[in-house]
């Protein structure tokens, strides 16, 4: 194994870490206001949908993140209506859409493109392609520097419109008045009740950002990371990105260290296939359980305690 | 003078309940006004129209002698009305001046909120005896501090009126004092007050004006100089109230319970029961007075057979059961339990009343053969004891929650006493109980000692165990530090409970 190999993972690390930021980040939004979102899953796969499809008819990447986030968001304000205003349970509604993104992406795909539920293969101009800077093909070629900045200047547009995501997540909830207002519906919505604000607009905000957020995630998959869409290709990452949030402990940068581990994890994954370590060949899934494994191990109480936004799950009414 | 708040004929309905009946009231500035009633007599409802939780049906509210809508909790706070719910509306891992600015930040950062809530609540800390500090997580905090914290929030919005709920329910009677020297300076300083309770003591010690409230109707404004608490009690209840228990000698017959140098240790060692011994007759009443914490609670949980005593034995009709360690057993064999905690051991507050009228007879064949329980059964029973102990409302279907602490009691009471027990123990029977409630368990309570039952009671309150037993014994610190009889005074007790032993003469 030589060191570009191991440039090569970090830079995959990279890459396979924005869906994950993305809906982690979606599902902290959700979850600090109180709405507990199994649906990132189905959120991400409509919005990969919709931008893989968008994108080929517009022929613009950026129409594709356009109906890409319209949709996500769609889908968000049915859990919202489901949870929120109807006062249903939030993990029935979460499970319920990503039946339904499964479903319907494919069924639709099919009837639209007629290719066993893929999309057509997008072009370079059709897609969010590593930001081509000035200068940018002298320094990959310079020796060492070349390859360590490559690392981190070689992606698209949305890989740092998630990362800068982080700190803005964190300090809004940290230090504004919507913040404030959010964390405290998500720990006790009668205080703000009686505070004179409305639970249900801030819950709904919080649902409409999660929607966004995972509507860029779906984006990053079929219009960045990939040229297409194909049948369930966020492959789970919704629910590593719950994961990750667990392990998380519901705070901001820690979501972004937890995704980061867990999209290493995933690009080591796809590295080591094949490859024989000291005479063992490692199975992928031995990587691809890691993040669920360490999570149970979490969650036993071993590493530290996650303690989920008290009133987290629960429907809001007025009478105790 | 303008009163600082008029409610006129104000009228709310819930369903069926009448939870407010063309209720009028004024409330002088500058004063301290009571509101007092039973529970569930529309105080709280009253208050959370005025508070803008609830709408109101029909009625009027001024503020400063001008009408004005008070349709959501922001109105009631631009109005300069400030509310301290019974249970606190804070958010527990917020710190202090997180919580104060919550609702009012002034501007999409909450940065120069927070400098200026530190500020503003140093200022009232000086002027109120209102200490708390800014930073600490409300969460972690005391109740009495938390209770703080939500006076603070309502003073920091501008509150001149405010509404307490129930307020002392909380509160040990050292904090209770501290919040009544707390809202005089309130008064004092210009700001109305309106205390909403069902304590009669606080209304004498602190209010300058009482309104009584019996099932909805507003029954009677007074000043409280020139009223009584033998009068509040029967504005209350609604007819005269006995305040003390009136009962004959007892007739001790054979011993029922009879323990012996009891010891329990919990987990660290430390032995929380520490060699008790006391015998419990048929036909009498064994009290045991404390103030709480000190092996009370333990002490019961080992003779029900919910705790394993360490050392000693309990005989139970002449049978040793200190190493049966069987609840369920006992209860077969004639030892009723009313536990202390009555939400969380008494009653599973999610289950339908006749389902909580069941919990531990549910095997009972009249309820239903093998797995199968009989539904219909279960109602009759159920409505059957509601109606004997009087249980309101007498809805066998609605949630224990829905009960009032005192109905909820008098279901578990029904329960209990239902068995035909040769035994029972009671723990806190009357805590968070109304006047009228109380009156009804004591009387129960009595009658069933003169049907020759045998009961263990155990109360915090003093004067609870003073009426009621024929001996009491006073535990402290594990110990039982001596046995009364009846006639002992509040003295005498104290002294005991609070460790002092006077040397035999």
């Amino acid at each position: 194994m030589d060191l570009s190999i191991f440039f090569e993972i970090l830079s995959s690390t990279i890459r396979m870490s924005v869906p994950l930021i993305l809906a982690c980040l979606a599902g902290l939004w959700s979850e600090r206001s109180g709405i507990v979102d199994i649906g990132l899953e189905g959120k991400i796969l409509t919005g990969a949908f919709a931008a893989a499809s968008a994108s080929f008819y517009f022929q613009s990447a950026w129409a594709g993140l356009f109906f890409a986030v319209i949709i996500s968001v769609c889908m968000a304000l049915v859990h919202g209506y489901a949870s929120i205003t109807q006062r249903g349970n939030q993990v029935v509604s979460g499970v319920a859409i990503n039946m339904l993104a499964l479903g319907l992406t494919s069924v639709i795909g099919n009837s639209w493109f007629k290719q066993g539920g893929r999309t057509p293969a997008l072009g370079d101009t059709t897609r969010f392609m590593p930001i081509n800077f000035p200068g940018r093909e002298s320094l990959f070629n310079l020796p060492v520097v070349g390859a360590i900045s490559k690392i981190f200047l070689d992606h698209s547009v949305l890989t740092y419109l998630a990362f800068a995501m982080v700190p803005l997540s964190a300090w809004a909830l940290a230090k504004t008045r919507f913040g404030l207002r959010l964390r405290a519906v998500g720990e006790n919505p009668h205080a703000v009740d009686t505070a004179g604000i409305s639970v249900a607009k801030l819950r709904y905000q919080a649902v409409i950002i999660a929607g966004i957020l995972c509507g860029v995630a779906g984006a990053y998959l079929s219009t960045s990371l990939s040229a297409s869409f194909v049948r369930d290709m966020s492959a789970g990452r919704g629910y590593m990105a719950l994961t990750a949030l667990i392990f998380a402990n519901w705070r901001a940068w820690p979501a972004l260290y937890a995704c980061l581990l867990f999209g290493f994890l995933q690009a080591i994954a796809n590295f080591l296939q094949g490859v024989k370590l000291f005479g063992f060949e490692i199975p992928v899934q031995f990587f691809n359980a890691l993040p669920y494994v360490m999570t149970v191990i979490l969650l036993a109480g071993f590493i530290g305690k996650s303690i989920p936004p008290r009133a987290s799950g629960v429907p809001y009414t007025k009478d105790r | 003078m303008t009163p600082a708040i008029e409610l006129i004929n104000i009228d709310k309905r819930f369903g069926a309940v009448h939870a407010n009946n063309n209720v009028s009231l004024s409330i002088a500035k500058s004063s301290i006004h009571g509101i007092i009633g039973e529970n569930g007599a529309g105080k709280s409802t009253l208050m959370s129209i005025l508070f803008g939780f609830y709408a109101a049906d029909k009625g009027e509210i001024n503020v400063d002698g001008k009408p004005v809508k008070i349709k959501t909790s922001t109105d009631a706070i631009a109005l300069g009305i400030g509310m301290v719910h019974q249970h606190f509306m804070l958010v527990d891992p917020f710190t202090v001046l997180e919580n104060v600015i919550l609702g009012a930040e002034g501007g999409a950062l909450i940065g120069p909120a927070l400098a200026k809530a530190r500020a503003e609540l140093k200022r009232l800390a000086d002027e109120y005896e209102l200490d708390v500090d800014p930073d600490a997580i409300v969460g972690e905090l005391p109740v009495g501090l938390q209770q703080r914290v939500e006076i603070l929030k309502a003073l920091y919005k501008g509150a001149d009126v405010l509404i307490l709920d129930e307020p002392t329910g909380v509160l040990t009677p050292d904090e209770a004092d501290h919040l009544f020297r707390i809202l005089q300076q309130l008064r004092d300083q210009g700001k109305t007050v309106v205390l909403i309770t069902h304590k009669l003591r606080e209304i004498m010690a602190v209010t300058d004006h009482v309104s009584v409230m019996r099932r909805g109707e507003m029954v009677a404004t007074k000043k409280t100089a020139e009223t009584s608490v033998e009068e509040l009690a029967e504005l209350m209840v609604g007819r005269r109230v006995l305040l003390h228990v009136d009962k004959g000698k007892a007739n001790p017959g054979d011993v029922v319970l009879d323990v012996k140098n009891l010891v329990w240790r919990d987990r660290k060692g430390t032995p929380r029961v520490d060699g008790v011994s006391f015998q419990v007759r048929k036909g009498e009443i064994v009290g045991i007075a404390g103030v709480s914490g000190n092996g009370q609670s333990e002490l019961l949980d080992v003779i029900t057979g919910i705790a394993k005593a360490t050392s000693g034995t309990v005989m139970f009709e002449g049978d040793d059961i200190t190493a049966l360690h069987d609840p369920a057993i006992l209860r077969q064999r004639g030892m009723a339990h009313v536990p202390e905690d009555r939400q969380h051991r008494g009653l599973i507050t999610s289950f339908s009343a006749a389902e909580s009228a069941i919990l531990g007879w549910q095997n009972d064949p009249k309820l239903g053969r093998s797995y199968h329980l009989n539904r219909n059964a279960v109602i009759e029973q159920c409505r059957k004891q509601m109606e004997e102990f009087d249980v309101r409302p007498a809805d066998p279907l609605l949630k224990s929650a829905k009960f009032s602490g005192g109905n909820q009691q008098k279901l578990i009471l029904a329960r209990e006493i239902g068995s035909n027990p040769d035994l029972l123990i009671v723990g806190q029977p009357t805590r968070g109980v109304d006047i009228g409630a109380i009156e009804f368990i004591h009387k129960r309570l009595i009658q069933l000692r003169d049907m020759g039952k045998a009961i263990l009671l155990v109360s915090v309150e003093l004067d609870e165990i003073r009426s009621l037993s024929d001996r009491i014994l006073v535990m402290f610190s594990g110990r039982v530090m001596g046995e009364l009889d009846s006639s002992a005074d509040e003295r005498e007790c104290g002294l005991l409970m609070a460790g002092v032993v006077k040397d035999a003469a």
